[in-house]
């Protein structure tokens, strides 16, 4: 009785709005929409950049058309083209998938199949980790110290045997972490059924674990060559040609190999240091190529990269269900 | 009956062609897991045996003192043997700070909504765009920050007098390290469990309560360790560096993001392309071993320390 009389009738009628009577949680909404507005603005960047990429290349491939894509680098930006950047940039990709893939998918299987969890394999796991915290620059100038100038009767100096090398080397991380994390996903009955009917570890490996982990392993794979694609700042130390690069017609593929070479993203890097003065004949100047430069090599990238999350999430689904 | 089934030893150890090829396989897996050692090595090896003969050359030639040079005008001339490291030192620290203000609260914001607000149909759409975003290369950054972000949004806004300064590089960095952060810190934030927000809002906790007082601090070591992952990547950013950070060694030590500079990054760049590769001194060349082992400890000092912090969560759960 003594405590209803203490009681004053303001705070009953409070208790009772604040329990019967919806009240909007304004701070709440306000606090979801900051959260919502950084996570669109991060997006919206993404939007005007490529907003603003493609509609400075519509008019280059308007007014050139296929000769941006099939010209060489030049001076004047009426003949200016992309086709050395694109042929330099395949090239390099076919070193990662040669060299980088079979390393990193086998250092991968070793990791998880294979070792035993002692020092010696915790300390590769640690160093894989942080080679793939080291900056690309840095690849760089491993490319050019060992690769470069160390093992030049292999690969001809400053060549795309060097960059295809570096840049293999540089993804080789990304390749072994995405591997074994697929690998490690496997569940372990489908391993013991293969012991069970007497099967060693690498046919279970080859015949179970691989074929089971291969869409993870595949989305790294592609991940890692769209990586490989857009890194620019090895190839600068490495010495890709900015500027204009002689192709002499009837070179057999391994002198193209081993001679000057230019890439994708070199090219970007090279017309962004150009005089912005518009062609005579066409009126398009290095910025307008470039972003048309752009336009190409995120249509490489991303088509990987968005291939690779598609087929990713594809099987997370059916794994799921 | 029972002598035709004589059971011997022999038949018990497997096929022999098997077993040579199951320990080749097992050798051949070892030597490529083993190849990552060797690469650090030689990673090691390159970078500090050249910078020990850079470090060498200098003292014979200009002396140690042109590292901090204390002279009217310190500044990064390398053509000159004046290598003033607070120069470059100061314009990457400046960079990596403005490029963290943005990344970190734009990165927390994004993976705080997508792992606790979004609702799975949108997780699904908004998730892969972040991702795409992840996969531009930075070169497309930094054309974008020399042709957008400078001109139309810097430069009005802060007033900057050309359109490369290092405010322009860090934001352009900023930007390119959001999905970075965002995706480490909602994976922290997805490894926070359940039973902690149930506990919170059975409590009566609203939303944002259970988000700011219990998952938030609940996955603070990975969001620490988020940060320091996304600064070493902004320090060892080189494309953005290299085209939107006005690239001036002559602005001695600056303090003010407005400014021109010249980032270790960017110096380096500088020193592999163009006429510094050649012609000057070679000790100019080598400097940028020096600066590339400088480069590589600071990334590789935040990286183990960052590497330490996430394992310290996953004892906790």
């Amino acid at each position: 009785m003594a405590l209803t009389a203490s009681i004053s009738t303001s705070t009953t009628a409070s208790v009772r709005a604040g329990l019967t009577e919806s009240k909007r949680d304004v701070k709440g909404y306000v606090f979801a929409g900051a959260l919502l507005a950084c996570l669109l603005l991060a997006l919206f960047v993404l939007t005007v950049l490529m907003w603003d990429v493609i509609a400075s290349a519509i008019p280059v491939f308007d007014k050139r058309s296929t000769g941006f894509l099939v010209n060489d680098l030049a001076s004047s930006p009426d003949k200016a083209g992309v086709s050395q950047g694109i042929w330099g940039s395949l090239m390099i990709a076919a070193f990662v998938v040669v060299l980088a893939f079979p390393v990193g998918i086998f250092a991968g299987v070793y990791l998880e199949e294979y070792a035993k969890s002692n020092r010696l394999t915790r300390f590769i796991e640690l160093n894989i980790r942080n080679l793939a915290g080291v900056p690309s620059v840095v690849y760089g100038i491993l490319g050019l110290v060992v690769f470069v100038q160390g093992l030049s009767w292999l690969t001809g100096g400053r060549s795309v045997i060097a960059a295809g090398i570096t840049l293999a080397i540089l993804v080789l991380p990304i390749i072994i972490i995405t591997t074994s994390e697929a690998v490690r996903a496997v569940p372990s009955g489908l391993r013991e059924a293969g012991f069970g009917v007497g099967a060693t570890q690498w046919e279970v490996t080859r015949d179970h674990v691989l074929p089971y982990a291969a869409p993870g392993i595949l989305t790294g794979t592609m991940l890692a060559v769209a990586r490989a694609l857009g890194e620019a700042a090895p190839l600068l130390l490495i010495g890709a040609i900015t500027g204009r690069l002689a192709s002499l017609p009837g070179e057999s593929i391994v002198e193209q190999l081993k001679g000057k070479f230019t890439a994708m993203p070199i090219v970007i890097y090279g017309w962004a240091n150009e005089v912005n003065k518009p062609g005579k004949r066409t009126g398009l100047t290095f910025e307008d190529l470039n972003a048309a430069a752009i336009v190409v090599l995120l249509a490489m990238v991303l088509l990987l990269n968005g291939a690779a999350i598609l087929l990713r999430n594809r099987f997370e689904k059916r794994r799921q269900g | 009956m029972s002598s035709t089934a004589t059971l011997l030893v022999s038949d018990l150890r497997g096929n022999p062609r098997r077993m040579r090829k199951e320990r080749f396989m097992r050798l051949m897996l070892f030597i490529a897991a083993a190849f990552s050692i060797v690469i650090s090595a030689l990673i090691v090896w390159t970078l500090f045996t050249e910078a020990w003969t850079f470090l060498s050359g200098l003292i014979d030639d200009a002396g140690i003192g042109a590292l901090i040079d204390g002279g009217k005008a310190p500044g990064w001339y390398p053509r000159n043997n004046r290598f003033d490291i607070p120069t470059i030192v100061s314009g990457t620290l400046i960079v990596s700070m403005v490029s963290i203000v943005v990344a970190a609260p734009l990165g927390l914001g994004a993976a705080v909504y997508l792992s606790e607000y979004a609702s799975p149909r949108a997780r699904r759409v908004l998730k892969p765009i972040l991702e795409v975003l992840a996969g531009v290369p930075s070169v497309v950054f930094g054309f974008f920050a020399l042709r957008v972000l400078g001109p139309d949004l810097i430069k009005p806004l802060f007033d900057t007098t050309q359109n490369t300064s290092l405010l322009v590089t860090g934001v352009a960095i900023g930007v390119l390290v959001t999905p970075l952060m965002a995706s480490i810190s909602e994976d922290a934030l997805r490894s926070v469990p359940s039973s902690l927000r149930e506990a919170s809002t059975g409590l009566g906790a609203r939303k944002s309560t259970t988000v700011i007082k219990v998952v938030l601090p609940a996955a603070i070591s990975g969001i620490v360790a988020a940060l320091l992952i996304s600064i070493s990547r902004a320090i060892g950013e080189t494309m953005i560096a290299a085209l939107a950070s006005g690239r001036l060694g002559q602005s001695p030590r600056t303090t003010d993001p407005r400014d021109p500079g010249l980032p270790m990054t960017s110096a380096m760049a500088q020193l592999a392309v163009g006429s510094d590769q050649v012609v000057g001194s070679t000790l100019a060349f080598q400097s940028l071993f020096f600066v590339g082992a400088l480069l590589f400890l600071m990334t590789l000092a935040l990286n183990m320390i960052a590497g330490r912090v996430v394992r310290k969560i996953r004892n906790v759960y």
